[in-house]
């Protein structure tokens, strides 16, 4: 009855699951922590499943077919685990010195060892038969009716649907990026979708065998959804080639799965699965909204908007370098509060083009934001932090330093 | 002249700072690669503790993004190249001449310029955190691109990578001259102790590995200064040749760790449990297989990376295939405690962790290699735990072992076992706390070397960091230990443990300055094995 009671509070406190997260209390005592930590490792495995112990099912044939495949090794090794250590520990306690017992002194037997040497042989080729038919399945690339292109950048993808001529960019989303600074005023639990969220999901339609491309600008990441059941490095100069197809309708994520630098874990993976009717209407929404907004960033505009969408697009494409106080980090990302780029007039142009072409670690985002977003930031960025150098860019004026 | 030299040597042995500067003697040069192996290990713990004080919470805390990589890097090249490789290289040092009756090792003045390089490459690797740009931030497999952008550090990452390839080298050199051309007559290879076979085998992984590490990042640093593009696919070369170069050596660096670890394990457990080892031979050539297999199988660290799927099955078929000599020498272990009579002080309740934990290790190292399911595996989580179930519970504790193990050799005194057991019970309990939620974590979708994460993954991540402090803390317990051990405590016997075997249990405790001058007659029951 104790017992009872005593798990059904600590599952009260731990229903750390996705559906009740948001109603979690926020917690920041560290105290109140450990207390819970040290509680948890005296609970029945029952509780524990409630929060992510496994591997998950996902929602694709493949992703189904691998949980099974991991669950079938898991089981034999555990079972193998259980006899060896069965028997060593049958054997510690009789076989020790203190109940009387003298040593045999037998040290080969070719008998067993030949034994022990075919049973693993026999084992392993039981596991490598089904998880070799699974392989094949998974490299079989053809007949899909999607291409998108997974291209890594640091720290952000770009998908780019081949067949609908459509690109977007997939940023942490604001949220995320505000509460991941290093201040005490912050609190990540607050964010159900922590890290895990981003402005662009990557929209797929269910039941379509789509082919995804991975590959990367500048360094190696690695596009992984756990719920599809694979995941596959980007690589600079090389595509890879995969494939899925989403059943069930929803929303699954990921993250970068290979070190990619400082925003390595900052750079999540958000797919949205919808209907192929639902999935046609959003690439046509998206279009239009992309076209209209090219058209809009071509205006004029006042410091005020400027100001405003320009810390916008600072978030998403340039803090996580140059920080929230432009600061920089010392020695590898150089501060622009103050900086001579961002403030001395006659820089304004090399502002201009550093943001357009990139230069050394910098990459260049002119593909990435248009003529109004370079505008905005890069007077953001002279006026923000004390540099108020009261100077406006336009659109015009980056458009006259694209070649 | 040469009665000069002798008598120089037994009655003024060498004093003071130069003793140990100029060493040309196996025990010493040993000693100091032990020492300089547990002020790493020290160094790189407290780089992992600084990852778990970050990881104990989502949010950032303590660090900064680009430091907690360097932490993450430098913590993995610390603890590999400057803890566990060195430490081998001590025991190797101090037990192969007293094992096979050698006086020294075949190349003294080499010995001491392997071990006196080590720590300039660690004080240059370690130097790099306070550069401009910081430490070495792109993982400690210093995969290009990423590792090109790395600031002032590069080149010395490069050089301390060259430098501490060297040390190996020679030491690797030197353990195989004097283990083919020193043994006391009589000692056939199949009469050598087990350690000594696991070290001859390792030795020769060195001397094939470490060569090709070095050429992979002369080219990392031929691409980066010199205008090569040997990595770089806008040049016409491929990021991945550099992880195919890189896990050439990788792999049987793994085994490079393991191997030694064997030995110790095969030497401690017959002596507790009063019964010799079994199938000898076996290990043996379960050991040789195993050595020889680790070069085929290098892709399985990188099945991410897109290779065509008949490279994939041969790399899964024949990482599998691992398995079974390591289950040959999982089952020869309990073999030997099997009918035995056992007791358990701390060298063998290390041993028989290390059987145990290391076997999980192995148990996770198998689902890994079955490459479908490795595509959700890899880079997680999951993949720490199963390094870190093999690499501390695995091969520290084994280093533990043989440290409890032949310290009375060393020092002439018995530890204190009841500290050592209260040693070995918090180190174990902490070091499953620490990483056996890691699994979870992984399998749940963590990603390795991310500094920050979502709340789901919070409960998992605060016992691991409890677990972690908690072993860090535990291994200060040691360092008393050994201190008090050096200091005095009760006298140990020439043969410290009723049931060792073997020529160092012939020599007095603590082993004398100078061993085997002239060579030991063999009696039979010695070269039983």
């Amino acid at each position: 009855m104790l017992q009872i009671s005593y798990i059904y509070t600590v599952k009260k406190i731990f229903t750390l699951n996705y559906l009740s997260i948001a109603k979690r209390e926020s917690m920041t005592s560290i105290f109140k922590k450990i207390i819970q930590a040290l509680a948890l490792v005296t609970l029945p495995i029952s509780v524990f499943a409630e929060w992510g112990l496994n591997m998950r099912e996902g929602v694709t044939p493949i992703s189904q077919k691998v949980y099974d495949m991991h669950m079938v090794s898991l089981w034999v090794v555990t079972i193998i685990g259980i006899v060896v250590f069965g028997i060593m520990f049958w054997s510690i306690f009789h076989h020790r010195k203190s109940r009387g017992v003298k040593p045999a002194k037998f040290s080969h037997s070719t008998t067993v060892e030949i034994i022990w040497t075919a049973i693993p042989l026999l084992i392993i080729i039981g596991l490598a038969i089904p998880a070799t038919k699974l392989l094949i399945e998974m490299d079989d690339t053809s007949d899909t009716a999607l291409t998108v292109k997974a291209v890594g950048y640091q720290w952000k993808w770009k998908y780019e649907y081949l067949e609908d001529d459509l690109t977007i960019y997939s940023n942490l989303d604001e949220k995320s990026v505000e509460l991941s600074q290093r201040v005490d005023s912050v609190d990540p639990m607050e964010h159900p979708d922590y890290l895990l969220d981003v402005d662009e999901p990557l929209v797929l339609p269910t039941n379509t065998k789509i082919r995804i491309l991975t590959t990367a600008n500048d360094v190696i990441h690695a596009w992984w959804v756990p719920d599809l059941g694979w995941k596959r490095d980007a690589i600079p100069g090389f595509i890879n080639d995969n494939w899925t197809m989403i059943n069930e309708p929803g929303t699954y994520r990921g993250q970068c799965a290979e070190i990619c630098g400082k925003g390595h874990g900052y750079m999540p993976i958000v797919v949205k699965a919808v209907s192929m009717d639902e999935y046609k209407t959003w690439v046509a929404e998206k279009k239009q909204s992309q076209e209209a907004a090219a058209a809009a960033s071509n205006k004029e505009m006042s410091m005020e908007e400027l100001m405003t969408k320009g810390e916008a697009v600072y978030k998403a494409n340039c803090l996580a370098c140059h920080q929230a106080n432009g600061q920089g980090v010392q020695g590898v990302f150089p501060a622009l509060a103050g900086s001579e780029i961002a403030t001395k007039a006659e820089n304004l142009k090399t502002h201009i083009t550093h943001i357009i072409y990139g230069k050394n670690l910098m990459p260049a985002f002119g593909e990435q934001l248009n003529d109004g977003d370079i505008a905005a930031v890069t007077t953001y960025e002279r006026n923000a932090w004390g540099n108020d150098t009261g100077d406006m860019v336009q659109a015009a004026d980056v458009a006259a330093e694209r070649k | 002249m040469s009665t000069v030299a002798h008598e120089h040597d037994h009655h003024h042995a060498p004093t003071g700072l130069k003793r140990w500067i100029f060493s040309t003697n196996h025990k010493d040069i040993g000693t100091l690669y032990l020492i300089f192996s547990l002020m790493m290990f020290f160094i790189g713990g407290a780089m992992a503790m600084i990852i778990r004080a970050e990881l104990f919470q989502p949010g950032l805390q303590f660090v900064d993004p680009q430091f907690y990589n360097s932490m993450v890097t430098v913590h993995a090249l610390i603890m590999i190249f400057g803890a566990v490789m060195p430490a081998g290289v001590g025991l190797a040092n101090w037990m192969i001449p007293l094992m096979i009756g050698a006086p020294d090792m075949a190349l003294p003045r080499m010995n001491n310029m392997s071990f006196w390089i080590l720590p300039f490459g660690f004080a240059l690797l370690i130097s790099t955190l306070f550069m401009n740009g910081g430490g070495p931030a792109g993982g400690w497999t210093m995969y290009p691109p990423l590792v090109l952008q790395l600031g002032d550090a590069f080149p010395f990452l490069i050089f301390t990578v060259h430098i501490l390839g060297v040390s190996s080298i020679m030491g690797a050199i030197n353990i195989i001259a004097t283990v083919f051309n020193m043994r006391a007559p009589g000692m056939t290879l199949m009469k050598m102790p087990l350690f000594v076979w696991t070290w001859v085998i390792t030795a020769f992984l060195l001397i094939a590995s470490l060569p090709v590490l070095a050429g992979a990042v002369t080219m990392l640093l031929t691409d980066k200064y010199f205008g090569t593009s040997f990595f770089n696919a806008a040049g016409g070369g491929d990021p991945v040749l550099f992880q195919h170069i890189f896990w050439f050596f990788g792999h049987p660096e793994v085994y490079i760790l393991a191997l030694p670890a064997f030995g110790i394990v095969s030497t401690i457990i017959p002596t507790f449990a009063r019964k010799p080892l079994f199938g000898y031979a076996s290990m043996v050539y379960a050991t040789a297989s195993i050595a020889i297999l680790s070069f085929f199988v290098w892709a399985h660290h990188m099945f991410t990376v897109g290779m065509p799927i008949k490279g994939e099955l041969f790399f899964m078929y024949a990482t599998m295939l691992i398995a079974v000599p390591t289950g040959v020498k999982v089952f020869n272990w309990m073999a030997t405690m099997w009918k035995g009579a056992m007791t358990f002080e701390a060298p063998m309740l290390f041993s028989i962790a290390f059987v145990i934990l290391f076997t999980i290790g192995g148990f996770s190292g198998l689902m890994l290699g079955i490459t479908p399911v490795d595509f959700q595996y890899h880079d997680t989580y999951f993949v720490v735990a199963h390094f870190h179930y093999v690499l501390l519970t695995g091969a520290v504790f084994s280093l533990m072992a043989a440290a409890y193990y032949w310290l009375p050799k060393w020092t002439g005194y018995m530890y204190d076992e009841k500290l050592a057991k209260i040693h070995f019970w918090l180190s174990t309990i902490a070091a499953n706390v620490l990483f056996f939620p890691q699994h979870f974590l992984g399998l749940a979708g963590m990603p390795r070397r991310i500094p920050d994460y979502n709340i789901v993954f919070a409960d998992f991540n605060m016992i691991s960091s409890i677990g972690g402090f908690a072993y860090g803390i535990s291994q200060l317990l040691f360092v008393y230990i050994v201190i008090k051990c050096a200091l005095g405590g009760k006298k140990a016997k020439a043969q410290a443990w009723e049931g060792a075997k073997g020529l160092e249990w012939t020599v007095p405790s603590p082993a004398p300055f100078h061993t085997f001058e002239t060579p030991p007659k063999l009696t039979k029951s010695m070269l039983e094995n």
